[in-house]
């Protein structure tokens, strides 16, 4: 008796752990989502991205570093398909190693803001009062300035460089998260279920961590993917201003500023990088975009 | 009289007071951190002053006149005691006050800002308008992509595009820079902005200079507003024409022209107008890159130039000054709402 039960109960679409449930609103989620073409032609041109960055050696036809000056600014041919830089090297072999360096920036931004987002939002919205006014506070200022001009005073502060530009986009980022998940920490508060662990005695600590944590984190995760694009675009705005990536590393951004200053004659140096800023970024906003009509169906 | 009118617009003035505290403590972080930001820049400050051949006395003695030997606390009260008096402190490439360069070189991104913000709401209100009515048919469709293509292209790559085709390959516009260098200080500075000063002094020669140069930066900056202002119209439309008012009007036999313009999109008037002031202060974002594409002689170019220099004042003040601009522009749609929608007294 007891077996069928919990067999019936294996069967059925109940979720049993609040992991369970999460997954199956991915999963519901992930159907309705392909629903829309364009969602869809987004997430094929990420998967692309994807696998371009994982099988870059393969993919490439030359050495993305390697310099032959014999053969600079080479217009698009049968050999360099989308043409050479001034030292020779295969800009198509520079974009495919490119896509490794977007993805590693748009991650370790991505792996930095969730946390520290998470982190200050749920704090602020648990505890409220002073604790919240002075993050919220602290959140307001860091929104009050455009990313690009405070990445521009936080790179000039630690000097140009990827790393740097990544801290530099992480630290404009977080301030949306953390205020998304302060906004959902407000609606868990109260609930049911928050109380009654509580009056299990469980520390507030364990609150958030396995009880709110946990329901913030599906919205936080579209707002993550849904930042992804102008990570895009800010991490390149400082690689075109020679901030971000330095040479001779194929940063996409980077690419089209050294080629600014031969795009006169060949187009095809600042052409080819920026059509690929513009796809990945297009990409995820579709992606994104997609998300947002998912989770709110008021703007469709 | 003037007791009663005190007393009158109570509530609408209390959350303007409410949010003008707000934004005076916004401020205030905004010092802190470009002060903090300062400090832990790389660059010697002191050794930008006194040159490196300097000898160790000198060396020490700019140190302690710049205050680098107080406390942190006391060196960020003499921040701010400077920055009451305006004073920035000087640029390292011009040798000159930093305020000075900042009023020299604004004119010129507020009047590429605002052609760029013109075109902006001339094309994305009717585009929204337009997509709110085509509700799910083919052309909202084709308009969705085409904002969020002016979402996901980087300006500054666009710029140089345009450069290539509009002025390398057809020559329809202008180049670098402002105007053809043979008009270059013919008109005097009133304003600052070309356009309105060469229009002022008759120098119609100038002038269409002027505009040959600044129709393809604006319009290329513009991109983006155009997208933000053609999506955010078309949601607030989208609101008004679900209403039982809209029904209504159909249902008396209105034409549908005065129905979408005359009805539904009066009602809007007060949520773009919030929106086109934020469309504005996103546009000085785009600027810092779009001028240096175009050397544009402006204020984004000129806090890019500094920020390689490594020239800390100029770029802190630039920054604040964005900074000061966007809460302000904030502020502002706040007011705006409390002034024009009648709800909200």
């Amino acid at each position: 008796m007891t077996t069928q039960i919990s067999m019936a109960a294996r069967t059925s679409s109940e979720p049993h752990t609040r992991y369970q449930a999460l997954w199956l609103s991915l999963g519901t989620g992930a159907r309705r989502l392909l629903h829309n073409p364009l969602t869809g032609a987004g997430l094929l041109v990420v998967l692309l991205l994807l696998l371009v960055a994982l099988f870059a050696p393969w993919l490439a036809t030359h050495d993305p570093l390697a310099q032959d000056l014999n053969r600079s600014l080479h217009a698009p041919n049968a050999d360099n398909w989308f043409g050479t830089d001034e030292f020779g090297r295969d800009i198509f072999s520079r974009l495919v190693y490119g896509s490794r360096i977007t993805l590693y920036i748009i991650a370790l931004v991505t792996v930095i803001v969730g946390p520290i987002g998470l982190a200050v939002g749920t704090i602020s919205g648990y505890f409220g009062g002073v604790v919240d006014m002075l993050f919220m506070r602290i959140t307001d200022i860091f929104i009050s300035f455009p990313s690009l001009v405070l990445a521009l005073a936080f790179v000039a502060a630690l000097g140009p460089g990827l790393e740097h530009a990544v801290i530099a986009i992480a630290l404009t980022t977080w301030p949306p998260i953390a205020r998304l998940a302060r906004a959902e920490t407000l609606q868990l508060r109260n609930a049911d279920f928050i109380v009654a662990v509580q009056l299990q005695g469980a520390s507030s600590a364990r609150v958030i961590l396995r009880h709110i944590v946990p329901m913030c984190l599906s919205s936080v995760i579209v707002r993550l993917t849904m930042n992804m694009a102008g990570i895009i675009l800010t991490a390149a705005g400082l690689g075109f201003l020679g901030l971000g990536a330095q040479p001779p590393l194929p940063e996409w951004g980077a690419m089209i500023s050294t080629g600014r200053s031969y795009m006169m004659e060949c187009w095809w140096l600042v052409a080819a990088p920026g059509l690929a800023i513009m796809l990945v970024s297009l990409a995820f906003n579709l992606l994104g975009d997609g998300l947002r009509d998912l989770l709110d169906p008021r703007s469709e | 009289m003037s007791l009663l009118s005190l007393n009158l617009p109570s509530r609408g003035l209390r959350r303007v007071m409410h949010r003008l505290s707000a934004v005076t403590l916004t401020l205030f972080g905004l010092l802190t951190l470009t002060f903090i930001i300062g400090r832990v820049m790389p660059i010697d400050p002191v050794l930008a002053v006194v040159g490196p051949d300097a000898d160790s006395s000198t060396y020490d003695q700019v140190y302690r006149q710049m205050g680098f030997d107080r406390s942190l606390w006391v060196q960020f009260g003499y921040y701010l005691r400077d920055l009451a008096q305006g004073d920035f402190g000087n640029a390292l490439l011009t040798g000159r006050p930093v305020v000075d360069d900042i009023l020299r070189t604004f004119p010129a991104t507020i009047e590429l800002a605002t052609v760029a913000i013109i075109f902006g709401i001339g094309v994305g209100v009717p585009m929204g308008v337009y997509a709110a009515t085509q509700r799910g048919r083919l052309a909202d469709h084709v308009i969705r992509v085409i904002s969020l293509f002016g979402y996901s292209t980087p300006v500054f790559w666009v710029g140089m595009i345009g450069l290539i085709i509009f002025y390398g390959w057809l020559n329809w516009v202008g180049g670098a820079g402002r105007v053809d260098l043979a008009y270059d200080g013919l008109v005097t500075p009133v304003t600052g902005m070309l356009l309105i000063d060469s229009a002022l002094a008759g120098d119609w020669e100038v002038f269409g200079s002027a505009f040959k140069h600044i129709i393809l930066p604006a319009f290329i900056l513009g991109l983006n507003s155009v997208s933000f202002i053609g999506r955010m119209t078309r949601s607030f439309m989208l609101t008004q024409l679900s209403q039982e008012y809209i029904l209504t009007a159909r249902v008396k036999g209105l034409p549908e022209r005065v129905v979408i313009w005359r009805h539904a999109f009066r009602n809007i008037l007060v949520q773009l107008l919030t929106i086109v002031a934020l469309a504005y202060g996103s546009l000085l974002e785009g600027a810092v890159l779009i001028e240096t594409v175009f050397a544009w002689p402006g204020f984004g170019q000129y806090l890019t130039s500094s920020l390689l220099l490594g020239d800390m004042n100029a770029v802190m003040a630039s920054v604040l000054l964005i900074g000061l601009i966007f809460v302000l522009l904030n502020l502002l749609t706040d007011v705006l709402y409390q002034v024009f929608d009648p709800r909200t007294r």
